[in-house]
């Protein structure tokens, strides 16, 4: 088998004497959709904050691509290709929804430069995929927070990762639409050829989007395994999906 | 025509008329467009990135102490200069004034960007209110540092050599010192014009809408953040060696490092007109001179009253300045089919 994509080996990480993480060790292969599962509080986000380095850890190490990235800064980490989106969803709310686009692509040339012509098409594109099209030249902000959190994930789209971390993606949107963020999530995946790993509450979500599942619990590891094995792991069941 | 190149032949066509419009106002119109360059500056950091600077008069002091500074020891001893005061012991001959000016406005240039890139990560590290109370320290801390020098007159202050008679005396002095503020201003504007038109204004943008989110993008946010206050530095510097000679003497708290004339002015202006908007500092710069000079000379010992009032009015009925006004008005037009 080849070497995961994203690898965390022991990550430890406590706020004060609050234990956010303990020994937590989980690997994502690559082109693979990843689950990450848990009842609220039980590291879950921790876990996103330590991997793009937004907190530094204190013990354990996390392999990116074969690289440590354990001690590169958040800008380091999105430029080498691992994006995240957040889970209280985050555009540049006073900009129109095409310079949200261009100024989440990678930077290509100097930065005095006006943003090349191919970038405002990538843009349109991207855009176009996620159903915003029409939009382009509104301000994010005016959008709903649906569309709100789609053109997230089309900003990060723009930003070409290898990795993209999702936290909550289908969170706050209308039931209706939800299938439709699957879909799409789906052919991020396989058309873009993005590996996935995503943080969810919506077990329906999860469970036919991801091929394996972490679960989470008391900032620990409590087991790993394909969707139908989680579903059925009587550790899970008692700590978080109830019987 | 284009759209751009039409707003800047008006701004040069007001540039050379307004001296012969109004001839005897020339030392109000060279502030004038200093307060344009003022105001242009501080919006790329108030305005454009989201950073409300209080500091920024800090580099319209220190190019107008450099521009001087390197004028005179050029030629002559600078300690000897300042203690002397304002005895007229020494005096440039005109070949001696012109080179020094040049080289003065170079320096002035290039010193406080320097400083801003030196200073900028560790200042530019604190956001919001931190920020705004941090560079209103950085203003009061320079100038008492200036005003404590000895070798820049300390406390007494500063004087900037004098024109040289042989060369047209006061009127020639009163045009070139005109052309040189307009000249500086026009340059900002098309600085600024282009600036914002490149990715680097757009990340600006990025960092003022949501900075953590820019960072997690892998926007480099402090180089953006570095590279936007030098920008701001190089102008105000030279705005400051040029301010240095209209006004003719430097005093190191209310002229050079005026944080509460100068540095609170050039706040309002881009306030006044509509912050994160190319236009609205110009036309803040222009109203708010218009109503400086009349309520200094009508209102005469009330002047910071109407001034005062003059920003609660502004704050309270246009927050968004007048542009940020403008635009609802149409927008609201547009949406009832007007």
């Amino acid at each position: 088998m080849s070497a995961p994509l994203l690898s965390l080996r022991g990550v430890c990480k406590s706020f004060g004497g609050v234990v956010a993480n303990h020994d937590v060790s989980l690997s994502v292969p690559e082109g693979g959709i990843v689950g990450l599962i848990g009842p609220n509080g039980s590291g879950k986000s921790t876990i996103f904050n330590l991997i793009c380095g937004t907190h530094p850890v204190d013990s354990g190490e996390i392999v990116f691509r074969g690289e440590n990235i354990t001690a590169k800064t958040t800008a380091e980490i999105a430029r080498g290709g691992l994006v995240r989106a957040f889970q209280q969803t985050r555009v540049y709310k006073q900009m129109k929804c095409l310079d949200n686009m261009r100024i989440s692509a990678p930077p290509q040339g100097s930065w005095f430069a006006r943003p090349a012509e191919e970038s405002a098409e990538e843009a349109r594109r991207l855009l176009g995929f996620v159903g915003l099209a029409e939009k382009e030249n509104w301000r994010a902000g005016e959008l709903s927070f649906g569309q709100q959190k789609l053109l997230e994930l089309a900003m990060a789209l723009t930003a070409k990762p290898k990795l993209l971390l999702l936290d909550e993606p289908t969170a706050g949107i209308n039931p209706t639409l939800i299938n439709g963020v699957m879909a799409r999530l789906r052919a991020v995946n396989e058309e873009f050829g993005v590996t996935l790993l995503v943080i969810e509450h919506n077990m329906r979500v999860i469970m036919n989007l991801a091929r394996n599942i972490f679960c989470l619990a008391r900032g620990e590891v409590l087991a790993e395994g394909a969707p139908a094995q989680i579903q059925n792991d009587k550790r899970v069941i008692d700590a978080y999906l109830g019987g | 025509m284009r759209r751009g190149r039409l707003e800047l032949f008006a701004l040069v066509g007001v540039a050379v008329a307004a001296p012969f419009l109004l001839p005897e106002y020339k030392a109000q119109l060279s502030f004038l467009w200093l307060f344009v360059l003022f105001a242009l500056t501080w919006d790329l950091q108030g305005g454009q990135m989201g950073y409300n600077s209080f500091g920024n008069v800090v580099f319209f002091g220190i190019g107008m102490y450099a521009s001087t500074a390197v004028q005179i020891a050029l030629f002559f001893n600078l300690g000897e200069w300042t203690e002397a005061g304002g005895e007229q012991t020494f005096t440039h001959t005109p070949a001696q004034y012109f080179a020094g000016f040049a080289a003065g406005i170079f320096a002035s240039a290039l010193l406080p960007a320097a400083a801003a890139l030196a200073l900028g990560s560790f200042i530019l590290s604190m956001r919001g209110q931190y920020f705004a109370i941090c560079t209103l320290g950085f203003g009061i801390a320079v100038g008492e540092i200036a005003a404590s020098a000895d070798i820049l007159g300390a406390g007494s202050g500063m004087s900037v050599p004098v024109w040289p008679e042989e060369s047209g005396g006061l009127a020639a002095r009163d045009l070139a010192l005109y052309s040189l503020c307009a000249l500086a201003a026009l340059f900002c504007f098309i600085a600024m014009r282009e600036l914002h038109k490149t990715k680097f204004g757009l990340a600006l943008n990025a960092i003022r809408d949501d900075e953590d989110k820019a960072e997690a993008m892998g926007l480099p946010v402090t180089w953006c953040k570095v590279r936007s206050w030098t920008v701001s530095a190089f102008f105000l510097g030279i705005a400051g060696a040029l301010a240095g000679h209209i006004i003719g003497f430097i005093d190191p708290t209310e002229v050079a490092f005026a944080g509460a004339t100068f540095g609170v002015w050039m706040v309002l202006m881009a306030v006044l007109g509509g912050k994160g908007t190319l236009w609205g500092p110009i036309i803040g710069a222009a109203l708010f001179q218009f109503f400086k000079e009349f309520f200094w000379t009508y209102f005469l010992g009330w002047q910071y009253v109407m001034l005062g009032l003059l920003i609660v009015v502004s704050v309270v009925f246009f927050p968004d300045g007048v542009v940020g006004f403008w635009r609802a008005r149409r927008a609201g037009q547009a949406e009832r089919g007007l």
